[in-house]
């Protein structure tokens, strides 16, 4: 009996293990996973709980609903990994053997790294949107907000959905002015990158959309410490920016155990093939999602399309063959630009998002980088297919590889 | 691309002025560059610079926390060491290409 153990059952594990266990046999194939929380939390929909667009009840399912029969389920926390023995150590004190070892634990915010952001203010006037607990403070702390600065701040990059800083700022703006408030808050977006985003096309597209909706842009920002007795948050080169409530996407770091076990750089992220999917320093181990350093967006989408690659190129390590199934990076993000509307990116390692129609040329019906409502009902519609398609491994109807079909190029 | 030359060496440069090779960097070299940025260099400064350039040659991605753990400097000082945009410059004097953060 071979025996596959994949860590963390969030979108990445628990679409591979669906994927997985229909095609490998149970009498010559044991598969387990393990993840800490009962609950398989929706991410995406986090953005639109402090809205009140979304109410908590609609992220959340339990976990044991998407893990399919024939692999044993574990609820524990890992504590290490021992890649040279081929050892996982469970906080429940489980030891589990493995052949094969898939890493999908993703990533968390890690606010105890900046000085300040986790101290008197943290979850009173300081918020994430990132964890299930911190958008639901920060809905009620929305709704009682009358008027001041409102920040948004992004503490270091890379950091997970890479465009949901920005959706927050959008949708806060249509909000704000819902509500009939707009004109007594200054909404301020604070950023390391030099602009709106990181590639040139959707940084300037962007950067006219905050200004147009009046946020104030501040580029290069890197954040030294939080100030809690004056409520202003300071930067290396001796900037301040004082705020009334700060919506803050602190530092993104893969899982502690990566970094206990040696599996990983400074971020806790581990090492991995961008094209194969395996670890680049054991044959054994293969990396899904969030967890990997691959340069490309932390996103859901990406899990998905990564997940594909991965699934063929396991089964040609397991036949002992070389690895041929080779990833793009492809990337495909649809941005709320403000309550009913939106726009969509998609990209890859070598191309930046370009404006353009999708998935057809001309006909669309999504538009590249151009905002139109079909967008925002597209981002809407992704719970469903969340939920009922991708992790469960069922077809989505996007194609693994990026296209540069409909895509305007100059 | 343009050449500019450096400390009596033409280096190929691209239009923001970052090498297009790194093989040909040396400490005088960087020195040349450095006083373009305003900086006179110290023993502090080219450590620094020798710490990216090992970094980079082995692929990996910069940030400010890795400079700032790198036990050379903390973030704070690397600020001093490259005020502005501390990354950016110290990539330009280090002879490595601009930073670029994927998407
Ligand atoms: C606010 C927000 C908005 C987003 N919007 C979008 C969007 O619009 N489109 C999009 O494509 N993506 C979006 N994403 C990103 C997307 O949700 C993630 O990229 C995706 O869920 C990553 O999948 P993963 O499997 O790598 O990690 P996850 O789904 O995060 O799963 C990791 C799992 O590992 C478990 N785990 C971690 N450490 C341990 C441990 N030590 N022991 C046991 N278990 C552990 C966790 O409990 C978790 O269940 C958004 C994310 C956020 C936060």
């Amino acid at each position: 009996m071979k025996k596959l153990v994949i860590l963390g059952a969030g979108t990445g594990g628990t679409l591979i293990a669906n994927k997985l266990r229909k095609k490998l046999p149970s009498a010559q194939w044991q598969i387990t996973i393990v993840d800490k929380e009962p609950d398989h939390v929706y991410q995406p929909g986090f953005l639109f709980i402090p809205f009140g667009i979304y109410e908590s009840r609609q992220v959340v399912k339990p976990r044991k609903k998407f893990i399919p029969a024939g692999v044993q389920y574990i609820e524990s926390v890992i504590e290490k990994v021992n890649p040279a023995t081929n050892i996982v150590e469970l906080a429940n004190g489980t030891q589990l053997t493995y052949d094969y070892l898939i890493v999908a634990t993703g990533v968390d915010i890690a606010p105890y790294e900046t000085p300040g952001l986790a101290g008197a203010e943290w979850h009173k006037s300081i918020f994430d949107f990132y964890t299930l607990e911190g958008a639901t403070r920060l809905q009620t702390a929305l709704s009682n907000f009358k008027e001041g600065n409102l920040v948004i701040s992004i503490v270091e990059l890379p950091f997970k959905c890479p465009v949901a800083p920005l959706e927050f700022a959008f949708l806060a703006d249509s909000y704000l002015r819902k509500k009939g408030i707009r004109e007594k808050v200054n909404i301020f977006y604070t950023t390391p990158l030099p602009g709106a985003f990181t590639k040139p096309k959707a940084t300037k597209i962007l950067g006219e959309l905050l200004e147009k909706k009046g946020i104030q842009l501040i580029p290069d920002f890197n954040i030294e410490e939080v100030d809690n007795s004056d409520k202003k948050l300071v930067s290396y080169d001796g900037r301040t920016v004082p705020f009334d409530l700060l919506t803050i996407i602190p530092v993104n770091m893969g899982a502690e155990y990566i970094g206990r076990s040696g599996m990983g750089d400074d971020m806790n992220f581990v090492p991995t093939n961008k094209h194969t999917l395996q670890s680049v320093q054991w044959e054994n181990v293969f990396v899904l999602g969030d967890a990997a350093n691959i340069p490309t967006s932390k996103a859901g989408s990406v899990v998905h399309f990564a997940a594909e690659i991965l699934y063929e190129n396991f089964l040609y390590a397991i036949e002992g063959k070389p690895l041929t199934a080779s990833f793009d990076g492809h990337a495909n993000c649809f941005i709320v630009t403000g309550i009913g509307e939106g726009t969509l990116i998609d990209f890859n390692y070598d191309v930046e998002p370009l404006p353009g129609s999708f998935p057809l040329p001309v006909i669309g019906p999504m538009k590249l980088l151009k905002i139109n409502r079909l967008n925002y009902l597209g981002k809407m519609a992704f719970k469903w297919a969340y939920w009922n398609l991708l992790i469960k491994g069922r077809h989505m109807p996007i194609s693994t590889k990026m296209s540069m079909s409909g895509k305007e190029t100059d | 691309m343009t050449q500019r030359t450096y400390a009596g060496i033409a280096v190929d440069v691209n239009d923001e002025g970052y090498f297009t090779q790194s093989s040909v960097w040396t400490p005088e070299i960087a020195k040349a560059v450095a006083t373009e940025e305003g900086i006179d260099l110290t023993d502090r400064h080219i450590a620094v610079l020798n710490f990216i350039r090992e970094k980079t040659a082995k692929g990996e991605a910069l940030s400010l926390r890795s400079i700032g753990k790198s036990g050379i400097v903390d973030a704070k000082q690397f600020y001093e060491l490259f005020p502005g945009a501390p990354l950016k410059k110290a990539s330009r004097i280090a002879g490595i290409a601009k930073p670029s953060s994927c998407v």
